[in-house]
C-alpha cells in the first residue's frame, strides 16, 4: 500500500515539475532585470529545478526506508535465480 | 344420590348441565371458574365432575392437576368439556387423569350415558 | 604546454588511464567485488548524457538562443523523476528476459521478431550516426583550437586525404579502444563493468573540468558575478540574451524541446544501455532519480557566465560552440584549456564508447547475425560444423570499426555545415521515435508488432523528410531548391512547414509530426491488427512487469528435445564453456550417454535466455525452434497463465459477489419464510380460536334444543327460559359470524368503505340512542360531552357507527357493577378530532394496553377482563375491527388513561374533514 503511496507522490512531482519548466509558468519569470537587462527567466529556472531536485531526495529519503530494502531482496533472490 | 359438580364460565352451558343432571337424578354443584371449583370440592367433595378447560383464572387443566394431588380425590370421576376440537387437548386431558373428554358441543344424551357408566364404574 | 606533442601525449595517457581503470573494474567485478555497485556509480554513468555536445554546445547555444539550453537537461529530469516506476520496470523486464539492447527491447516486446529488431537497428544507426560524428567534431576542433590559438583552425577537411584528418585517426583510436573494453565478453546483456566505470570516471571528469572553467571564468577573470553582470549591463546588445524571445520557435518552441529532450533521454541506445542494461540494482534508481539531475544542474551551473564571457570578449572567443576553450586561452592560460580538452574528451570519448557498444550489439544481433542464421538455415551442409561463438565477437568488433568510420564519414562530408547542438537535436529527434512503441508498450497490451512496425517506419520518415535530408541540402549535399518550394513545387509539402505549418522551430515542428503520424500509426493500426500467440504473450509479460511473482511463474515450457541437441546448439554459438556452465546450472548432464534424454523445461528456458543474452531475443528464438519440436516454450501458456490469473481474480470476485447476493436472498428468504410461519401459525391460531368461539354459543343451543326436544312436559316458564337461550346465542353466533367476516375483509383489505364528508356530533348523537336501551337495560349512565358546533370527518357512516357502538358498549360491560357511568367526549384540536369513550370501571392495566386490540383477546385468562357478572361477554373481536376500521378511515384507536372517571379509557382520532369550501 505505501508503494503505491510513494507512486502517486512520484506523479505528482513529476507533473509539478512539468508545471515549472513549462509555459505559461516561465513566461511570468521572462523579465528583464533592472540592473543588467538580463532576462530573469534562467535564475528562476536553476532556483525551480534546485528545488524539485531537493523535493525528489527528500521524496526518496522517505521512500528509501520502506522501498528499498524488500527491493534489494527481491533483485537478489531474482539473480540468484539466473546465476545458479 | 351422586353428586355432580359442573365447572363452566358460560352460564347458559351450566344452565342447561344443571338441568341435564338434575333431570337424570343428580345433585348439582356448580362453579364459574376455577378458584370456585377448587372450593367446591373442598368443602363438598362430589361423586364427578364435569370440567371445562378454558376457565377465566385458572385453567380447567390446572384444576384437574390440584384434583389429583389430593389423595382423597384420586379416583374421582373427571369428565373434561372443551370447545377445542384438538387431539393434543384430549391426549393432554386423559394424561393427566381425566376419565373421559367431551367436545362442545355434545349429544346431551351421550354426556348423561357417559356420566352414568363412570358413576357405575365406580361403584 | 600546447604544442601537439603535448596534448597528444595527454589525451592518450588519459585514455590509457581510463582502460587501466576499465581493465581493474573488470578483475574486481571477476572478483566478485563490483566497483560500480553504488547508485552514485550509477548516476554518474548515466551522465555519460552529458556528451561534447553538452561540454561545448551549451555555452554555445546559451549565447546564441538564450535559456533554451537548459531545456536538454530538464527534460531528463522529469524523466528521472518518474524513473523508479519507469525505467525500474524496463529494468525488471530486460534482466527477465536477458535483453541486450533497445532494439532487442522492442522486437522482444512484439513478438521477438527480426524485422523489428533490424528496423530499430537501422534508424538507431541512422539517427545516431551524426550524433558520433559530433563526438569526432567537437574532439578535433577541441584539439586544433588549443593547438593553433589564437589563430582560427585551418580547414581540416576541405581538400587534404583523410590520413592527414585527425579526426580519422581519433575514430580508429577510440574503435581500438572501444573494442578492448567492449567486447570481452560474448553476453552483452552481462553487465560491461569496466566501461560503466570507466564511465563514471569520465562524468566525474568533465564535470571538474567544466566547473573549473566556471569558477575561473566567475571568480578570477571577473570577480564574482555582479561583477560579471554589470559588464553585461554595460553592453546594451546583450540585453535580450537570456530572454524567451531568444528560443527559437519561443513558447512552442521551448514545449517541443523540452518533450523531445524527456523523450530522447530513454529512448537514445546509449542511455538504455547504461539505464537499463547497466543497471546493477534495481534500488539503484531511487537515489539516482535526484542524483542524475543533481549532476546535471551542476554541470549547467556555469554555462551562462561562460558564453556571458565569451560573448563580452567578441570576435577573439571565435565561435560559441568553442567559448569553454577560448574564454581561458584568450586569457593567456596555459594548464586550464588543456583540462577543459581534457573534459571534452572524456565527454566525447564517454559518448562514443557507449553508444558504440550499444549500435555495435544492435548490428551483430539484428542486422548480421539474422542474416547469418538465414544463410546457415538454407545451407546447413556448408555451414553444419562451424562454431559460430567466435563469429559472434568477430562481427561486433567490426560493426565497432563500421560505425566508429560512418561517423567520421559523416563528420568529413557534412559535419562542418553543422553547429553541435543542431547535430545532437537531429538524432535526439530520431531516437524520440522509439518512444511510442517502447513507452506505449510497457503499458498498453493491444499495441501490435504490425503498429510497431508502421509507426516507426513513417515517424522515421518523416524525421528524414523534415529534418535530415533538409540539413543535407542546406549543407550543399542535396540540391536544396526542394527545400524553399517544397516537393514537385508543392507549398504544402516544404520540409519545414509540412502541411502549411509555420513559425515553428525546425525541431519541434519535425517532432509534432513524426511523432503525430507514430503514435498515430501505432494506436490506428494497432487496433486493426491481431497479435501472434508469442506476442500476446510477451505483451501481457511486459505490460504486467512488475506484478510480483511473474517472472518465477514464467519459466517453464512445454517443448521438446534432447539435451544432445541443445548442447550442440550451445556450443556452437556460445562455446564449449558456457554451453557446459548453462548445462551445469540446469543440473544436467553433459555425457555423450544423457544425450539421448529429453531436455527438462528449465534447461529448455535457460538455453533460450543465455542465447538471447548473447544473439538477441529474435535469433535465440529462431535457433531454439529450430531444435525444439512441438509447442516451443510455449509461451502460451505463460499468457493464460496471466490471463487465467486476472480471470480467476475476476471470478472470485464476481463468485464473491454472487455469494453475497446469494446470502442476502437467502436471509431474505428466511424472513419471508419466517413470517409466513408466524402467519400461518397465527391463522391456525386464528382458526382455532374462530372454532372455539363458534362452538360456545352452538353449543348452549344444541343442547337445549335437545332438552326441548326430549322433554314432552316441562313447565311453560322453563320452556320459554330455554327457547330465550337458543334465540340469544343464536344471535350471538350470527353476530360472531358477522365480526370474523368483518376482520376477514379488514385483514385481506377487501373490506370497502364508503367514505363521505359527515358531522361527528349528528352521529355520535344518533349512537348513543341506538345503544340507549341496552344501556339502560344494564343500569348504567351515560354522559355525553359534545361540542355545538358540528365537526365535519369524512367517514363511512355505517362503519363509524359501528365503533362508537363497540366503544360505548364495552365500556359499560366494564364500567363498576355499582353506579356504573360511562362518559363520551368529543374535542378539536387543528387538524383532528379526538373522541374519548371512559369508564368508571377498574380500568386497563398498562402491560395490557395494546393486548385488548388482539383478537379474541378475552379468551387471556386475567380477570380484570372478565365482564361483572351478569353482563354479556363480548366476542373479543369489536376492539381488533374498530381499530382497523379507524386505521382505513386514517385515524388511530388506543387506550389511555381516564381523565374523569379514572377507568378504562378508549381513544378515537380522526382527521377533520377539509373545509367544504375548498372540497366544492
Amino acid at each position: 500500500m505505501s508503494g503505491r503511496r510513494h507512486t502517486a507522490r512520484r506523479i505528482a512531482l513529476a507533473i509539478l515539475a512539468l508545471l515549472l519548466f513549462s509555459p505559461p509558468v516561465i513566461g511570468l519569470f521572462d523579465i528583464p532585470s533592472a540592473i543588467t537587462g538580463l532576462s530573469w527567466l534562467p535564475l528562476y529556472l536553476f532556483c525551480a529545478w534546485g528545488g524539485i531536485i531537493a523535493l525528489t531526495a527528500w521524496l526518496q529519503s522517505r521512500e528509501s526506508v520502506l522501498q528499498e530494502m524488500p527491493s534489494l531482496t527481491e533483485t537478489r533472490s531474482d539473480d540468484a535465480r539466473h546465476e545458479k | 344420590m351422586a353428586r355432580i359438580l359442573i365447572v363452566d364460565d358460560e352460564p347458559n352451558i351450566v344452565l342447561s348441565l344443571e338441568y341435564l343432571m338434575q333431570r337424570s337424578g343428580f345433585e348439582v354443584d356448580t362453579a364459574n371458574d376455577g378458584s370456585q371449583a377448587l372450593q367446591a370440592l373442598q368443602t363438598q367433595p362430589p361423586d364427578l365432575v364435569l370440567l371445562d378447560i378454558s376457565l377465566p383464572d385458572i385453567s380447567g387443566f390446572d384444576v384437574l392437576r390440584q384434583l389429583r394431588q389430593t389423595s382423597s380425590m384420586r379416583t374421582l370421576p373427571v369428565i373434561m368439556l372443551t370447545a377445542h376440537g384438538r387431539e393434543v387437548e384430549r391426549e393432554k386431558g386423559l394424561a393427566l387423569g381425566a376419565d373421559d373428554y367431551v367436545t362442545k358441543p355434545f349429544s346431551t344424551q351421550e354426556l348423561v350415558a357417559k356420566v352414568q357408566a363412570l358413576l357405575d364404574e365406580v361403584r | 604546454m600546447r604544442s601537439n606533442l603535448i596534448v597528444l601525449t595527454v589525451a592518450f595517457g588519459y585514455l590509457a588511464l581510463l582502460f587501466l581503470i576499465a581493465a581493474w573494474a573488470d578483475r574486481r567485478a571477476a572478483q566478485g567485488r563490483s566497483l560500480i555497485g553504488s547508485p552514485t556509480v550509477y548516476a554518474l554513468s548515466i551522465a555519460v548524457y552529458c556528451t561534447a555536445w553538452t561540454f561545448y554546445g551549451s555555452v554555445g547555444r546559451a549565447a546564441s538562443h538564450g535559456p533554451s539550453f537548459l531545456l536538454i537537461y530538464l527534460g531528463p529530469t522529469l524523466a528521472m523523476l518518474v524513473a523508479p516506476l519507469l525505467i525500474r520496470k524496463m529494468v525488471r523486464i530486460a534482466r527477465a528476459q536477458r535483453i541486450t539492447s533497445i532494439a532487442d527491447f522492442i522486437s522482444a516486446r512484439y513478438g521477438k521478431r527480426g524485422g523489428l529488431g533490424a528496423l530499430v537497428a537501422a534508424i538507431a544507426l541512422l539517427g545516431i550516426t551524426p550524433y558520433i560524428a559530433l563526438q569526432l567534431k567537437a574532439i578535433t576542433l577541441g584539439h586544433a583550437i588549443l593547438t593553433t590559438y589564437p589563430t582560427l583552425p585551418a580547414d581540416t577537411l576541405a581538400a587534404s586525404p583523410f590520413w592527414t584528418d585527425k579526426s580519422f585517426w581519433v575514430a580508429l583510436v577510440l574503435a581500438v579502444f572501444i573494442i578492448l573494453f567492449g567486447t570481452r565478453q560474448l553476453d552483452a546483456s552481462e553487465r560491461h563493468e569496466g566501461m560503466v566505470a570507466a564511465i563514471a570516471v569520465e562524468s566525474l571528469v568533465k564535470l571538474v573540468a567544466f566547473l573549473a572553467v566556471g569558477l575561473f571564468t566567475t571568480f578570477m577573470l571577473y570577480s564574482g558575478p555582479s561583477a560579471l553582470f554589470s559588464r553585461v549591463a554595460a553592453q546594451p546588445s546583450l540585453a535580450g540574451v537570456l530572454s524567451l524571445d531568444n528560443v527559437p520557435g519561443g513558447q512552442g518552441g521551448w514545449l517541443g524541446m523540452l518533450v523531445l529532450a524527456t523523450l530522447a533521454f530513454v529512448t537514445l541506445p546509449r542511455q538504455f544501455q547504461v539505464l537499463v542494461v547497466e543497471n546493477v540494482d534495481e534500488a539503484h534508481l531511487s537515489r539516482a532519480s535526484w542524483l542524475f539531475p543533481l549532476y546535471l544542474l551542476l554541470i549547467n551551473l556555469f554555462v551562462i557566465p561562460i558564453a556571458l564571457a565569451g560573448l563580452l570578449l567578441g570576435d577573439a572567443a571565435l565561435d560559441p560552440d568553442s567559448f569553454v576553450l577560448t574564454v581561458p586561452l584568450a586569457a593567456g592560460l596555459e594548464t586550464l584549456p588543456l583540462v577543459v580538452f581534457i573534459g571534452g574528451l572524456s565527454a566525447a570519448t564517454g559518448m562514443v564508447i557507449v553508444e558504440t557498444i550499444a549500435l555495435s550489439t544492435m548490428v551483430s544481433n539484428h542486422l548480421v547475425m539474422p542474416l547469418l542464421l538465414r544463410l546457415a538455415h538454407r545451407r546447413p551442409a556448408r555451414y553444419k560444423d562451424t562454431v559460430l561463438a567466435g563469429w559472434l565477437l568477430g562481427i561486433r568488433r567490426i560493426a565497432i570499426v563500421l560505425i566508429l568510420m560512418l561517423g567520421y564519414l559523416y563528420h568529413a562530408l557534412i559535419g562542418e555545415t553543422y553547429s553541435l547542438v543542431t547535430i545532437g537535436l537531429v538524432s535526439f529527434a530520431a531516437a524520440a521515435q522509439f518512444a511510442p512503441a517502447m513507452l506505449l508498450g510497457l503499458y498498453w497490451r493491444g499495441a501490435t508488432h504490425a503498429g510497431a512496425v508502421v509507426a516507426l517506419s513513417l515517424g522515421i520518415a518523416t524525421w528524414a523528410y523534415t529534418l535530415l535530408l533538409p540539413g543535407f541540402a542546406r549543407s550543399g549535399w542535396l540540391d536544396d531548391t526542394w527545400v524553399n518550394e517544397g516537393l514537385a513545387g508543392l507549398a504544402w509539402l516544404r520540409p519545414y512547414a509540412l502541411f502549411g505549418l509555420e513559425g515553428w522551430d525546425i525541431y519541434t515542428h519535425a517532432l509534432f509530426w513524426s511523432l503525430l503520424f507514430n503514435l498515430g500509426a501505432l494506436i490506428g493500426v494497432s487496433l486493426f491488427t491481431r497479435q501472434s500467440p508469442l506476442e500476446r504473450t510477451q505483451a501481457a509479460l511486459f505490460t504486467g512487469a512488475l506484478q510480483p511473482g511473474l517472472w518465477s511463474r514464467a519459466v517453464t515450457g512445454q517443448g521438446q528435445t534432447t539435451q544432445g541437441e541443445l548442447y550442440q546448439l550451445l556450443t556452437r554459438y556460445l562455446g564449449l564453456a558456457a554451453a557446459t556452465r548453462i548445462f551445469a546450472q540446469a543440473d544436467a548432464s553433459t555425457q555423450t550417454s544423457a544425450h539421448a534424454r529429453p531436455a527438462s523445461p528449465s534447461l529448455v528456458a535457460r538455453s533460450e535466455r543465455a542465447l538471447a543474452g548473447a544473439l538477441g531475443t529474435a535469433s535465440a528464438r529462431v535457433l531454439m525452434d529450430s531444435v525444439v519440436r512441438g509447442e516451443t516454450l510455449d509461451r502460451e501458456d505463460i499468457l493464460s497463465l496471466l490471463d487465467a490469473t486476472s480471470q480467476a481474480l475476476e471470478y472470485s470476485r464476481r463468485l464473491e459477489q454472487k455469494s453475497h447476493e446469494l446470502e442476502e436472498t437467502s436471509q431474505a428468504l428466511r424472513a419471508a419464510n419466517a413470517r409466513l410461519r408466524e402467519l400461518d401459525r397465527l391463522k391456525d391460531e386464528f382458526v382455532a380460536m374462530v372454532s372455539h368461539e363458534l362452538r360456545t354459543p352452538l353449543t348452549s343451543i344444541r343442547a337445549f334444543a335437545e332438552i326441548l326436544h326430549d322433554a314432552d312436559t316441562l313447565p311453560e316458564a322453563q320452556r320459554q327460559r330455554f327457547l330465550d337461550v337458543i334465540v340469544h346465542e343464536s344471535q350471538r353466533l350470527s353476530r360472531l359470524i358477522d365480526e370474523i367476516l368483518d376482520l376477514a375483509r379488514l385483514e385481506s383489505g377487501r373490506m370497502t368503505l364508503h367514505p363521505r364528508r359527515l358531522d361527528l356530533v349528528e352521529l355520535v348523537r344518533r349512537s348513543t340512542e341506538t345503544i340507549q336501551r341496552v344501556l339502560a337495560e344494564r343500569g348504567v349512565t351515560l354522559e355525553l360531552d359534545l361540542p355545538d358546533v358540528p365537526t365535519p370527518v369524512s367517514g363511512d357512516p355505517d362503519r363509524l357507527e359501528q365503533v362508537i357502538i363497540n366503544l360505548v358498549d364495552n365500556a359499560s360491560k366494564f364500567a363498576a357493577p355499582e353506579h356504573p357511568r360511562v362518559r363520551l367526549a368529543l374535542a378539536t384540536t387543528d387538524r383532528h378530532v379526538r373522541l374519548l369513550v371512559e369508564d368508571n370501571g377498574p380500568g386497563i392495566a398498562m402491560e395490557a394496553r395494546e393486548l385488548v386490540f388482539e383478537k379474541f383477546h378475552r379468551l387471556e385468562n386475567t380477570s380484570l377482563n372478565v365482564p361483572p357478572h351478569g353482563r354479556p361477554r363480548g366476542t373479543g373481536l369489536g376492539l381488533p375491527i374498530s381499530r382497523g376500521i379507524v386505521a382505513h378511515l386514517g385515524g388511530r384507536l388506543w387506550v389511555d388513561d381516564a381523565p374523569t372517571l379514572g377507568g378504562a379509557c378508549l381513544l378515537m382520532e380522526l382527521p377533520l374533514a377539509p373545509d367544504e369550501a375548498s372540497t366544492t
